[in-house]
């Protein structure tokens, strides 16, 4: 298979430690992603709000760059995967947007056959295509001893991605069994992180974000893995305005998912982007490592 | 299953919201059970559940529904249309709603559609999003008073590299651009 990576707006920036350390474990793994040349953001939730036509047409450019260069495309985001993969899936099924969407992308010059790209979350790829005897043997480091809280969110589950239950999802879980973690079941792992309602209506997303994390806390996680740059964000950056909100003392690291997958294959912390997280999580990690490998000798 | 109501009420709102939404035919399905509504996390916010902004559109109540905070409310979870029985595609509608709602002139008060506005003026102009730009603008000119508040916020993002100060744009630009002018005569949205 040949492997797109369309890393999206948030990994070049505020989720840059997503960014290094999806390449680093794919690299790892031999996946062979390759950057989508010249991409542009796929809008998120806010072209819809305004024009559908125009948020369909904007992100079909980015398929239209992919087909005929890359079968699947693989995005990391949450938000960026739901765009291309309901947009592609809106023009097989409606004729009528498919004919205006191709319109619109004639003005650049392009066009789009629906279905010409398999877009793919990474969380999928690294489950389905790598698997779990590939993935058990590049762990050096075993993440025996961290109890970790897979955080699933909304937009890599839902509506329906047809590589995991909408509901009750459990390929993340699955993975970090492989990969020698102590997997914590809490109830919460597919609800809302609140999504922008950070930026509008800050009662409303705090909420959520209080929930998620006490509902860690509750099962005894040292960290919370996520694959959805907004929802690192919310629960990340927002942790100490949500702990002066509620007079809460929440310290409860968050990360990417692919970041503790580069620890368990022994990567270099630094290139896997630790220290960009504000409520730290790496000398936790260092800890609970050490912890397990002096019992280990004793 | 909802039942269309005779011509008095402006049935003609139904058929305007199914055409804004794609599959949007099959709100006429609905049976009122309401998982929606038990399903958002913030229906707790919303004038009208879902389940009630359906019953609404088919009595064809426009105004209420297009001044209605619950679309507004929603951030695209899509757990409502994960457990729709009748497989509704109610985020979709919810979308519908909010573009409707725009055009209309008659949108609740609330600072969501100058984030989207602000969001996709820079992608417009960069083809990338820009969240110092978006930050800095949205807040600036909707939200003055917390801008100070999110001073610290703001520094701990820059001070580990999780915010530029210079957007990141696309080669191409003129082809996006290009697109996106098409698709606004296309949509009449121009």
């Amino acid at each position: 298979m040949n492997y797109g990576y369309y890393p999206g707006c948030s990994l070049e920036c505020n989720a840059a430690a997503y960014d290094f350390s999806t390449r680093k474990v794919c690299e790892a793994l031999g996946l062979g992603l390759r950057e989508l040349d010249d991409w542009n953001c796929c809008g998120a939730t806010e072209y819809f709000t305004q024009d559908e036509l125009t948020a369909c047409s904007v992100i079909a450019r980015n398929l239209a760059l992919a087909e005929g260069q890359f079968d699947q495309l693989v995005a990391p985001c949450a938000a960026c995967y739901l765009n291309l993969k309901k947009t592609d899936g809106l023009m097989a099924g409606d004729a009528g947007m498919n004919t205006k969407i191709n319109q619109a992308l004639s003005a650049g010059g392009l066009n789009y056959t629906a279905g010409a790209v398999n877009v793919r979350h990474l969380l999928d790829v690294i489950y389905t295509d790598v698997g779990e005897e590939a993935i058990r043997a590049k762990v050096v480091k075993p993440l025996t001893g961290i109890k970790v809280a897979p955080y699933y969110g909304c937009q890599v589950v839902r509506p329906a991605n047809g590589f995991d239950d909408p509901e009750h999802p459990v390929k993340l879980d699955e993975l970090f069994t492989w990969l020698g973690a102590d997997v914590v079941d809490y109830p919460v792992k597919t609800h809302c992180c609140g999504g922008h309602m950070t930026q509008i209506s800050e009662p409303q997303a705090f909420e959520l974000i209080r929930r998620l994390i006490q509902s860690a806390v509750d099962s005894q996680a040292d960290v919370i893995l996520c694959m959805c740059p907004m929802c690192q964000l919310n629960l990340d950056a927002y942790q100490r305005n949500v702990n002066g909100y509620f007079h809460t003392d929440f310290k409860m690291p968050i990360i990417y998912f692919t970041q503790l997958m580069g620890v368990a294959f022994g990567i270099d912390s630094k290139e896997l982007g630790f220290g960009k997280e504000i409520v730290p999580a790496e000398a936790m990690i260092r800890r609970k490592l050490a912890a397990v490998a002096a019992e280990a000798t004793a | 299953m909802i039942v269309q109501t005779s011509g008095k009420k402006s049935p003609s709102f139904l058929d305007e919201v199914i055409a804004a939404t794609p599959g949007g035919e099959k709100i006429a399905h609905c049976m009122q059970c309401g998982s929606c509504g038990g399903s958002c996390p913030n229906a707790a916010d919303m004038d009208h559940t879902p389940r009630t902004l359906f019953a609404l559109i088919n009595a064809g109540q426009r105004e209420k529904v297009l001044s209605s905070n619950a679309f507004w409310c929603c951030v695209s979870c899509y757990s409502c249309t994960a457990r729709c029985p009748q497989n509704i595609p109610i985020t979709d509608i919810m979308y519908a709603l909010k573009r409707l709602s725009l055009r209309s002139g008659l949108a609740a008060d609330t600072d969501a559609p100058a984030l989207a506005r602000t969001f996709t003026g820079l992608l417009d102009r960069y083809g990338r999003s820009f969240e110092f730009g978006l930050a800095s603008r949205y807040y600036l000119f909707n939200k003055p008073l917390s801008m100070l508040k999110m001073g610290p916020l703001g520094l701990s993002m820059f001070t580990r590299g999780r915010m530029s100060l210079v957007p990141s744009k696309i080669r191409q630009l003129d082809q996006l651009q290009n697109i996106i002018k098409r698709a606004r005569e296309i949509g009449g949205e121009s």
